[in-house]
């Protein structure tokens, strides 16, 4: 448990700066967004308890928005406002309406009658009954509306982090992908004290006497203060702003690599890998980090940078199956190692190209690959033996799981079945040591960074070649884990940085090195 | 002096009020009495146009309602609820000052009018002033919503069941102390009741309605004395002894009390001889012998009666 908490304290300490600045990110956009809400809905809530008849429809309306999941919000604005900040906030503005808006209108609606008629009868006009009488009446039950939409814009602006807008969910998916607890806390503790702060800091704020206009004036310089903090971490930031994935972003073979290595500073946001590349073709980002063989760098006209300095390892996919199989049926090891060869980056590339961009089934794309390669057999009887192949949820896993799954089921007797979309590495690795699956495509790099984590001076010996990584795989996790790495297909998935073909002509960068030295000269103008 | 003049108003498909035209003049109460439903309520916020007439006009000094704009209008109208619409966030004193503040009046006066206001209302202790409703009792608010209603000396005060909630003790003390305010006597005061006998003690002028029609328009005793139907006969029936108290002025036997005030007797206090009779049979304990009660007429001769005297006499001069 000490361990524990002194790496949680050794995280915050390393990163105090970069947890600094992606707080003040996430207080920028909850409040802009709020800002936006309270705009919109305080105006329209005083309107519908005017025009009652109104408010079920466009009350019932907000609900439905409210009820849409945030992720999925997030998703549908990406088409139309791109990433970054305008959808982040548009989709939170969204989330905060409800809550002001209904307040607002129960609020005025359920100030007392022979108050508002006393009012009238003393001779104020309807706007005078509003912001003497019922505006100052309803202000508790308004900002209790608007305390419970800054906690919800808190908690749902950490998925800002998925579509490139920043703040603490940064660390909070890293965390996520890279099964790192401290990183993971490292974005959800300040985002959780801080609802707890915001939340505590507008209880006290309904007491203050907010009838009086100067007040209100004061509160909006307030909150249009704290949407500004948005803008502070990108000052004095450079012209190219980069795409990371959580992953790549805590990984030594990712950014952490980039800086040390290449002493490469990016301006940067963290953003989720489905949607990066068509980030990227839109113009958001000017550089991601991809991987070699994704479908779309074709499709979109997009390049990567070669890596002269070898700090992204070898990713060779080759099938990862466990030893009892391979005792037990010794038939299966060539069916299976059938395949090696056959594959290089380009052929991956089509392949994943047809599913990816032409949106044509995996079954369909191995099943037409096999028989241009004349390796297709129509399949045999099946027998009561289950043989079942697994995948990790991206295309080019669920090809080459379909690929294997044909091969097997024309030269031998075994029932196969497929599991695809089994999530990240550790949920098909676990899955194949517990023997559930029995097989699935794995990477070299992925089996020696993720799994074994060996340590630095191993790597240093490696020195990133494909062969010797082979070899030190397959020779530890037989040892280990009685698994098999067979002969690698053929290819090589790597990480890489992704840019536009046409900037890396225009601006004649071709490798890391070049873009490192283009953004130091740029920074100096 | 306000002038209603065939008002008429239907809401949904009843009709409220129908054809309803009275007078109400300066330094008089006048009061409508009836049933609920019988559009008493709806009658009094045509006045101030809370509710605007279907058909027909009110006019103020001859001036129409429908010709100023009714938050001016409002603002020369004193208004007093039952539920006293008292604003909550405001305190007693911001509460009174809201017309006032509405004329643009200057803080310092304001704050002496609140004052002097609240003395002759029983609220003299200044604490009252930075109090906030809430912290008020039945009675006190509503001594404060009569202030906030009467602050700017309107011509005219309308009052909605002003002591409705009240318990009787409060009822009749507040009462007494809105009858004792110099303004009372200066203003058109138009009240809505139900309570019979409040509007026998307050009214100069009662309109008896029914189910939106006037039944009859008129002083105390010609309601009781001469009704126009049996309506009328029927409303005051079970409380018509008692009404008829009120209609007797003391004048009526003054010539019959006695000039000396008898031995052993003691003077429970003294009223002027155009009070009623109910005042004077109120004032004493018992009917015991020995408490007289002077009487004075309007040039300043002092006579003496006991309450055994009062109903005798009372008896003798018939209903």
């Amino acid at each position: 448990m000490n361990a524990f908490f002194s790496e949680l304290f050794h995280f915050f300490s390393q990163n105090l700066y970069k947890i600094g600045d992606q707080l003040l990110v996430h207080i920028g956009i909850t409040f802009i967004s709020l800002f936006l809400s309270i705009f919109v809905a305080l105006p329209l809530g005083v309107f519908l308890s005017k025009f009652p008849k109104l408010a079920p429809p466009i009350l019932s309306f907000a609900s439905i928005l409210q009820t849409i999941p945030s992720i999925a919000l997030l998703g549908l604005m990406i088409p139309i406002l791109g990433i970054g900040l305008k959808p982040a906030v548009f989709v939170l503005f969204l989330y905060a309406l409800l809550p002001i808006l209904r307040n607002t209108y129960t609020g005025i609606s359920q100030v007392d009658g022979s108050v508002k008629e006393a009012a009238l009868a003393m001779g104020m006009t309807p706007f005078q009954v509003l912001w003497k009488v019922e505006l100052p009446l309803a202000i508790p039950i308004i900002f209790a509306g608007i305390r419970i939409a800054t906690v919800i814009n808190v908690g749902v602006a950490t998925l800002a982090a998925y579509i490139g807008a920043g703040g603490l969910g940064e660390f909070i998916f890293g965390g996520i992908s890279l099964n790192n607890p401290y990183m993971m806390l490292g974005g959800a503790i300040p985002a959780a004290l801080l609802a707890i702060f915001l939340d505590y800091l507008l209880s006290k704020a309904e007491f203050l006497n907010l009838s009086k206009s100067k007040n209100w004036f004061w509160g909006l310089i307030l909150l249009a203060g704290l949407s500004g903090l948005y803008e502070v971490p990108r000052i004095g930031s450079g012209k190219i702003l980069a795409g990371l994935t959580p992953e790549f972003y805590g990984r030594k073979d990712g950014y952490l690599g980039l800086k040390s290595i290449y002493q490469l500073k990016l301006n940067y946001v963290i953003i989720s890998d489905a949607i990066m590349y068509k980030a990227i073709r839109d113009g958001d980002l000017d550089l991601i980090s991809g991987y070699s063989t994704d479908g779309r760098i074709r499709a979109y006209h997009l390049m990567t940078l070669v890596d002269n300095r070898h700090i992204f390892p070898p990713y060779q996919a080759a099938p990862l199956i466990s030893t009892q199989w391979i005792r037990h049926y010794p038939i299966l090891k060539e069916i299976i190692q059938s395949l090696s060869g056959k594959i290089n980056d380009s052929i991956m590339t089509e392949l994943n190209f047809e599913v990816d961009f032409k949106k044509k089934d995996p079954n369909e794309v191995a099943l037409e690959f096999l028989k241009r390669n004349h390796l297709f057999k129509k399949p045999l009887e099946e027998g009561s033996e289950k043989f079942i192949i697994g995948s990790k949820i991206f295309p080019e896993q669920y090809i080459l799981s379909a690929i294997y799954a044909s091969l097997i089921r024309g030269n031998t007797h075994l029932k196969v079945i497929t599991k695809t979309g089994l999530g990240g590495t550790q949920v098909c690795f676990n899955a194949l040591v517990h023997h559930e699956i029995d097989m699935y495509p794995e990477y070299t790099g992925t089996g020696l960074l993720v799994i074994l984590k060996p340590s630095e001076k191993v790597l240093g010996q490696l020195n990133s070649d494909p062969q010797k990584v082979f070899q030190y795989v397959q020779d530890e996790f037989s040892n280990k884990f009685q698994l098999n790495w067979l002969q690698p297909i053929g290819f090589n998935n790597s990480y890489c940085l992704v840019m536009r073909k046409g900037e890396i002509d225009k601006e004649n960068i071709h490798s890391i090195e070049d873009l490192a030295r283009f953004i130091k000269s740029s920074a100096l103008k | 002096m306000i002038e209603a003049r065939n008002l008429s108003k239907t809401i949904g498909k009843k009709k409220v009020v129908h054809d309803l035209s009275f007078k109400a003049g300066l330094g008089k109460t006048t009061v409508l009495l009836g049933t609920s439903g019988s559009g008493k309520t709806t009658t009094l916020k045509m006045l101030n146009q809370l509710i605007l007439p279907d058909e027909g006009e009110v006019f103020i000094d001859s001036i129409p309602n429908s010709s100023i704009p009714p938050h001016q209008l409002r603002r020369t109208i004193g208004y007093v609820l039952q539920e006293t619409g008292l604003f909550p966030h405001l305190t007693v004193e911001e509460n009174i000052g809201t017309v006032p503040k509405l004329l643009s009046w200057k803080a310092d006066y304001i704050r002496k009018k609140t004052l002097e206001l609240l003395e002759q209302l029983g609220l003299k202790e200044e604490r009252f002033l930075k109090s906030y409703p809430y912290q008020l009792s039945g009675g006190q608010k509503q001594r404060v919503g009569i202030a906030r209603a009467l602050i700017s000396s309107p011509p005219i005060l309308l009052m909605d069941e002003p002591f409705g909630a009240l318990d009787p003790i409060n009822r009749n003390s507040i009462r007494q102390d809105l009858k004792n305010l110099p303004q009372f006597k200066k203003t058109c005061i138009v009240m809505v009741t139900h309570d019979i006998q409040e509007a026998y003690e307050l009214g100069d002028q009662i309109i008896l309605l029914d189910q939106g029609e006037v039944q009859q328009i008129g002083t105390k005793s010609d309601l009781i004395e001469r009704p126009n139907n049996d309506f009328v006969r029927n409303f005051l029936k079970s409380q018509s002894l008692y009404l008829r108290f009120y209609i007797k002025p003391l004048s009526l036997y003054f010539h019959q009390f006695l000039e000396k005030k008898p031995e052993d007797t003691w003077v429970i206090g003294s009223l002027p001889d155009s009070e009623s009779l109910e005042k004077a049979l109120n004032l004493f304990s018992s009917d015991r012998k020995d408490e007289v009660l002077a009487i004075k007429s309007t040039n300043l001769e002092t006579r003496f009666t006991s309450f055994k005297h009062l109903i005798q006499l009372f008896g003798e001069n018939g209903l």
